[in-house]
């Protein structure tokens, strides 16, 4: 791969978006010796061995629950989809290096070594099949957080190059350009003027300083820019001190996804500085799930101290403006659904900021069998929805959420991340679908009462 | 030495001694990793409240996972509460206490002891059973699961090979009741059978981290 650019071209013209479907796949990044490929994967592995991890490691009681959370496993019945075996190589990788005893699993080979077969083979499960939506935990008696060490292996793959070949690219392009979507500071600067002319709302971009920075998703610049006029008809209504940063904009985080810490760092770092620059004592995460999680709660452990400004998830800041009076919403007569993006609620704690701001809206709200904190990935998540091989399993785990959505009997469903929206509409142009994923930011941008 | 001196006095001790040797050699190898400090702005600072709710939320699946867990979940119980029952408040393992500690507490009557081995060792049975056949367990098991199921049952059954009870009971099937004990202890720090302690650190490490983001546990 000596051209990234000419050899993974983005593919804008589909319902989601990635670089387009590869005609031969490169899933093996680098030019290297399968043994330093492996001794690398190893010191990616042995990086992220701390005390929780050795916890978890520990405790698993191979009781097989995680399958039925699954939603890969669900859909297959296939058990090399339960979420803890997706583990398999990294535990071992643990207990033969770096458990309490080791010394016994290496003397006597009671763990064999990993081999980069065996890590080849794993690509699919850690990647392709595990959007880290951290559901198995809840079904984990012994409550190991699998998500968590799921991000953790990915470290030591990207370390070796054994990223999916379309993950490995957005996020190449992410850390080259800004944007893993082609959503460098000129496109946005080009959006930007042209939705305040058409939209004839202002969007204050490279404000020195302001209260509030808010942050984009690549997916909404390129994909659904009308959420950038929602937010600026949002803050401009609240009559805010605000701006967007053509320095600091790109909320997604393609080095989390992939496993490229040094990348999550840059990436993360662009925003925090951004704000800093700002003097903001808000930055507003866009709808995007694993922003949240990246920012919000690993943010401050990648700047090496507590953040010098609040972080909030749309959903957080629109909940707040609401249950403050300040933001009042004209009533909506529809029934709704919502779709939980997992990273803000069941990993993020914010569950309940969504239905605040449905409730203000009045809308008739049906949850679905499984829904907040219990609800069903909707497939996209952890980067899966840029792999085109595994598209086929993520229809499958979709068509789960799709079904659930339909029993609610619901007009409309609503979420707040563009990544689940994006694999709502491929999900709807794949199954034909009647309904179409609404995001809760606009939905509240065309209900502002004057 | 006859057999039956040796279980009580040379085997139960070093027994105990490896027990703990090993629980602490296992946590401190857990504990010596470490791990950075949290700078995210907590949504709580109650963590250890969060860790405890955890513990306790753990204790049953939530209804979402019921339908696909109620087997296991409900045989688990069974036969745990059998085996620490059998255990715990059969008279002549209170007695057993008592002789070497001087601490004892009221037995429960013999044919409840004998209907809770029974359930416990139906219940073993039945998680066995579903290990060799549940195509996810038969992937996930390993030595471990089998020898640690061995080293459960084994108590059971060389102690249901003392009934009927006799006042003294026989000296050899008697140390060997009190060796197949001693063998789960000298097991249970190195295997799955840790979880009896490790249950409250692997909860209880992710509900104070849930509780610091307001996540529900």
């Amino acid at each position: 791969m000596t051209d990234p650019i000419k050899e993974h071209p983005l593919d804008l013209d589909s319902p989601r978006f990635s670089v387009e479907k590869p005609e031969a796949r490169y899933d093996k990044q680098g030019d290297m010796p399968d043994a330093e490929r492996l001794n690398l994967a190893m010191q990616g592995f042995m990086k992220d061995f701390n005390s929780t991890t050795a916890t978890y490691m520990e405790s698993c009681i191979h009781c097989g629950h995680c399958a039925d959370a699954c939603h890969f496993y669900k859909v297959t019945g296939d058990p090399k989809y339960t979420p803890i075996w997706k583990l398999e190589p990294f535990k071992q990788a643990y207990k033969r290096e770096a458990g309490p005893f080791a010394f016994a699993y290496r003397a006597f080979n009671l763990k064999p070594k990993v081999t980069i077969e065996e890590l080849e083979e794993w690509q699919h499960l850690l990647y392709d099949t595990c959007n880290m939506c951290g559901r198995c935990t809840m079904i984990c008696p012994m409550g190991i957080d699998i998500a968590t060490l799921i991000s953790q292996a990915r470290h030591g793959m990207f370390a070796a190059g054994l990223v999916p070949h379309e993950l490995w690219a957005v996020a190449e392009r992410a850390e080259r350009e800004g944007s893993p979507l082609g959503a460098t500071p000129k496109v946005l600067k080009e959006r930007v003027e042209w939705l305040a002319d058409d939209y004839e709302v202002e969007i204050p971009l490279d404000k020195p300083h302001a209260d509030v920075i808010c942050t984009l998703s690549s997916i909404e610049i390129m994909k659904y820019p009308e959420s950038i006029v929602a937010v600026a008809k949002i803050m401009n209504h609240l009559g805010l001190d605000w701006t967007l940063r053509s320095d600091g904009y790109e909320a997604t985080n393609f080095g989390l996804l992939s496993g490229n810490a040094a990348w999550q760092k840059d990436m993360s770092m662009k925003l925090i500085n951004a704000a800093i620059a700002a003097g903001a004592k808000t930055l507003v995460l866009p709808e995007c799930g694993h922003a949240y999680g990246a920012l919000r709660w690993q943010g401050a452990n990648v700047y090496g101290q507590p953040l010098p400004f609040e972080v909030l998830h749309i959903s957080e800041f629109l909940s707040e403006q609401v249950k403050s009076g300040k933001l009042k919403l004209k009533k909506m007569e529809k029934s709704v659904t919502f779709h939980d993006p997992c990273q803000v609620s069941r990993r993020g704690g914010a569950t309940q900021a969504p239905r605040d701001v449905l409730q203000a809206l009045g809308v008739d709200l049906r949850e679905m069998q499984d829904s907040g904190d219990l609800g069903y990935c909707c497939g996209g998540g952890g980067g899966v929805v840029t792999i085109h091989r595994a598209d086929e399993m993520r229809y499958a785990a979709f068509d789960i959420k799709m079904r659930q959505i339909d029993a609610t009997g619901a007009e409309l469903p609503v979420t707040s991340c563009s990544n689940c929206r994006q694999t709502f509409d491929d999900g709807q142009a794949h199954y034909k679908w009647d309904k179409k994923m609404a995001s809760l930011l606009e939905v509240v941008a065309e209900h502002i009462a004057d | 030495m006859e057999l039956l001196e040796f279980a009580r006095g040379p085997g139960l001790t070093i027994s105990l001694i490896i027990f703990f040797i090993g629980v602490v050699w296992r946590l401190f190898g857990i504990f010596r990793l470490g791990r950075k400090p949290d700078h995210s702005k907590p949504r709580s600072t109650a963590t250890t409240a969060g860790a405890w709710r955890m513990i306790l939320r753990k204790m049953w699946p939530h209804p979402e996972f019921f339908a696909d867990t109620a087997i296991a979940t409900i045989n688990g119980y069974l036969y745990h509460i059998g085996w620490f029952l059998a255990f715990l408040v059969f008279a002549p393992h209170i007695a057993f206490v008592k002789r070497l500690t001087g601490v004892s507490w009221p037995a429960l009557p013999e044919p409840i002891m004998y209907v809770a081995t029974a359930i416990a060792m139906l219940g073993l049975g039945v998680a066995l059973l579903r290990r060799l056949t549940d195509p996810v367990l038969r992937l996930l098991s390993n030595f471990d699961d089998y020898f640690s199921w061995f080293v459960t049952m084994l108590p059971l059954i060389t102690g249901m090979a003392l009934i009927p009870p006799e006042k003294y009971p026989e000296p050899v099937p008697l140390a060997i009741h009190l060796l197949s004990l001693e063998l789960l202890l000298i097991w249970m720090p190195f295997g799955k059978l840790s979880h009896a302690f490790l249950v409250f650190i692997s909860r209880g490490t992710t509900g104070a981290a849930f509780a610091r983001k307001g996540a529900r546990p």
